[in-house]
């Protein structure tokens, strides 16, 4: 076999010590297993035991293997016209007897029909109908507390000004589309309500869903001095003295606001759920 | 080939014999060896993919035998100090204990998590080879239909993949299905309840992932796989144009003992690399994004480098979006649904709308160097040039932040350059084309020797010298 053995004798040593440096490595990866593993060391021994073979075979491919290049003849791919006309001739043989059979063919079209459409009902169990969940927050029930991760409830000196803290719903701090922005704003800061909302803030707090109205990402950003919020997963931001209102990125709505109050105690509440759907747009959202 | 005494008493030549005997192969196994591979270095990239997806089944399959995509909070109790006594999903926690108590865990899912990344590169680099080098024309349209499945697999299955564990990053990026999901006209709120077994983030999501991860798209990935090579086989190799390499023949390597050799090594060699990265270098470490919280997102979140260009592509989308008679098509819908479906829509009818324009129904084995067809290199360079900057819109807070710049300046210059660029790169890569192949002048035709061998093929001398008389044909 001494057809283009290009290699001489270092090189089928340089093969060879790949494959004895893989045995080594590989031996050593087991070594490194039993002793309690290690990822790092894992990796290298692996990769040695692999690179050694990968190496000593392309080595031995280049060097000790033929390599005369060949020329083959590419047939064409279309079948000749007598092929094809034999092939029609077979087919037209057992077809014809189908299709004179009209009523079968299509009672057994239309019962093959029905049954694809039957079976793509089990998907309906898949998940309910969306309903009003993407429209409501636990906050419809009214007056609710809102609370800290924690549950515990807040008061409006909790916060100093230009302060924020995540709240929810009393009773739903796991409801995730109840999460709730509460910021307190300075005097000095100029907010703006939206019209119809004047009585929607208390002691300078205000409060916003947390759902960006892009795709939903936590808001969860606040620079305090020019009162932006700033989504952190596509940098829509919205100006929190001016009903969060979206002034840059993908956002094209403003965040939905909660209307608070104090209770008896003078703890801080939501008189209502939030002033639109939150979190992202949907077709029917506005009906 | 002699068939003495001593190869019969091989235990090899006995097993062939027995199949053979039962199964009639010998000549089909004679045509598989004598398979003619023609030498270019870019024809090795798909093959990567091969490997690469080789690599994912193996170190796929030993994760499954840990992890457990479960939404059952559990508190965490292992080894990783900072997490104990926190609560979170037993997904979460299986794929914390896989990273940090199961020898070799920690190995195996960087390994798979690197080999899905170089699988996607591999994809996208082996399908801009086939576009720049026309080798999708007649008659290989139906595998260049193929290939673009196996992407959006590849793509969806390595999403799937890395939102199974549960972790910060993963959720966030869930949520971001999800609303792009609900974007959908008409039907996207009863999608996404389907699809997430109800509202965000739905108790069954990971669960569903979990099946269609590891049974559902695997199954289709390695069915599409076998259609692609068996058409490959079928309709055999292209080949660039030279010494007597015409339309209707193919020269090059046959498979046997070298060219399987090589690829055999390659195989090896990627798995080297592979390994390397899995044991060296940190991916995706879980632990430090923590449980997956609704109410909290990370900065700087972004998600695998091949989703990149569609994350870039939500960052970079002005705030538009449509209303009308309480009706609406939400922002997200535009980049992530109808830039995404335009994508995959363009490149699915690329070889049919490129022959209705030229005009060109002819076969082609021949491929064509980028430079020879301008109109084509142009339209492609310009195409990436704008899913690079969506992709560099995707790293926009990490750009600004990395340079001192306004993530706003980022973006704005990022909506410009997506619109401005591509057409500028386009016109570039056509004067360029232009030029170069001016340069090359009229091929000339080189001058081959072919002596016959027995079969079908025959062999071709190895040095090529002027004055040797053209016999290419027998």
């Amino acid at each position: 076999m001494s057809d283009h053995p290009t290699g001489g004798r270092r090189t089928e040593r340089a093969a060879a010590a790949c494959f004895v440096v893989s045995t080594v490595a590989a031996i050593a990866l087991a070594a490194v297993y039993w002793e309690g593993g290690q990822p790092q060391a894992e990796g290298v021994l692996l990769a040695l035991s692999l690179g050694g073979i990968g190496t000593g075979i392309v080595l031995w491919a280049k060097h000790f293997m033929p390599a005369d290049e060949v020329v083959e003849e590419r047939p064409p791919l279309e079948s000749s016209e007598e092929e094809v006309a034999a092939f029609t001739a077979d087919y037209e043989t057992g077809g014809s007897s189908l299709r004179s059979r009209r009523l079968l063919l299509g009672t057994a079209g239309g019962a093959c029909a029905a049954l694809g459409v039957a079976v793509l009902f089990p998907i309906r169990s898949l998940g309910p109908r969306p309903g009003r969940g993407l429209k409501e927050t636990a906050y419809r029930a009214g007056d609710l507390r809102v609370v800290r991760e924690d549950g515990s409830p807040v008061r409006p000196d909790d916060l100093e000004d230009g302060g924020f803290i995540t709240v929810w719903p009393e009773g739903h701090t796991d409801a995730s589309d109840a999460s709730t922005l509460l910021i307190r704003f300075g005097d000095d800061q100029g907010f703006e309500p939206r019209p119809g909302r004047e009585d929607w803030t208390v002691d300078n707090l205000v409060a916003y869903s947390k759902l960006c109205t892009h795709v939903g990402c936590p808001v969860g950003l606040y620079q305090t001095e020019s009162a932006l919020l700033l989504c952190p997963c596509h940098q829509s931001t919205f100006d929190v003295m001016r009903g969060a209102k979206p002034v840059f990125g993908p956002a094209a709505r403003s965040l939905p606001q909660l209307p608070l109050g104090l209770d008896d105690e003078g703890y801080v509440i939501a008189t209502a759920d939030f002033s639109g759907p939150v979190g992202p747009g949907f077709w029917d959202r506005g009906r | 080939m002699t068939t003495g005494p001593r190869t019969e008493r091989l235990l090899t030549h006995r097993l062939a014999r027995w199949v053979d005997s039962r199964l009639g192969t010998a000549k089909l196994a004679r045509t598989a060896l004598n398979k003619v591979f023609p030498d270019h270095w870019s024809f090795m990239i798909g093959e990567l993919g091969l490997y690469c997806f080789v690599v994912l089944v193996l170190t796929g399959v030993y994760l499954t035998f840990f992890f457990d995509p479960s939404a059952r909070p559990v508190v965490y109790d292992g080894s990783y100090e900072p997490l104990r006594g926190v609560e979170m999903t037993e997904a979460y926690r299986s794929a914390l204990e896989l990273s940090f108590d199961v020898r070799a865990g920690l190995v195996m899912r960087q390994i798979h998590h690197w080999a899905a990344l170089l699988f996607l590169a591999a994809l996208a680099v082996h399908l801009a080879r086939v576009f720049f080098t026309g080798a999708f024309r007649r008659p290989r349209e139906l595998n260049w239909v193929i290939g673009c499945t196996l992407l959006i697999l590849a793509l969806l299955n390595g999403l799937f993949g890395y939102s199974l564990l549960d972790d910060q990053l993963s959720g966030t990026g869930l949520r971001i299905v999800y609303s792009i999901t609900l974007s959908i006209p008409l039907v996207g709120t009863w999608l996404a309840s389907l699809l997430f077994g109800g509202e965000f983030p739905g108790p069954d999501i990971i669960e569903r992932l979990y099946v269609i991860h590891i049974l559902l798209v695997p199954a289709a990935i390695a069915v599409l796989l076998t259609a692609h090579l068996a058409v490959l086989v079928r309709q055999k190799h292209t080949q660039f144009p030279g010494p007597g390499r015409r339309e209707d023949n193919v020269i090059g390597e046959r498979m046997w003992p070298t060219y399987a050799a090589k690829a055999l090594g390659l195989f090896f060699l990627t798995s080297a690399v592979l390994a390397f990265l899995g044991g060296v270098f940190q991916i995706n470490p879980i632990w430090i994004y923590g449980p997956f919280d609704p109410a909290q997102v990370s900065a700087a979140s972004q998600p695998d480098w091949y989703m990149g260009w569609l994350d870039g592509a939500l960052r970079i989308m002005p705030g538009w979006e449509f209303r009308a008679g309480g009706f609406e098509v939400p922002n997200p819908f535009f980049p992530g649904v109808l830039l995404a479906g335009l994508t995959f829509a363009l490149l699915y009818a690329w070889p049919f709308l490129e022959a209705r324009v030229t005009g060109d129904y002819d076969e082609h084995h021949l491929l064509d160097r980028p430079r020879q067809r301008p109109v084509r290199t142009a339209l492609g360079a310009a195409t990436i040039t704008f899913y690079v900057i969506c992709f560099l819109g995707g790293a926009a807070d990490v750009l600004a932040a990395t340079f001192g710049l306004s993530v706003n300046a980022i973006l704005w210059s990022f909506r410009v350059l997506a619109l401005a660029l591509p057409p500028v790169v386009g016109w570039v890569a056509y004067q360029l084309c232009r030029e170069l192949s001016a340069r090359d002048g009229v091929p000339t035709a080189s001058r081959v020797t072919v002596r016959e061998i027995p079969g079908r093929l025959r062999r071709r001398s190895r040095a090529l010298t002027a004055g040797e008389s053209a016999t290419d044909r027998a």
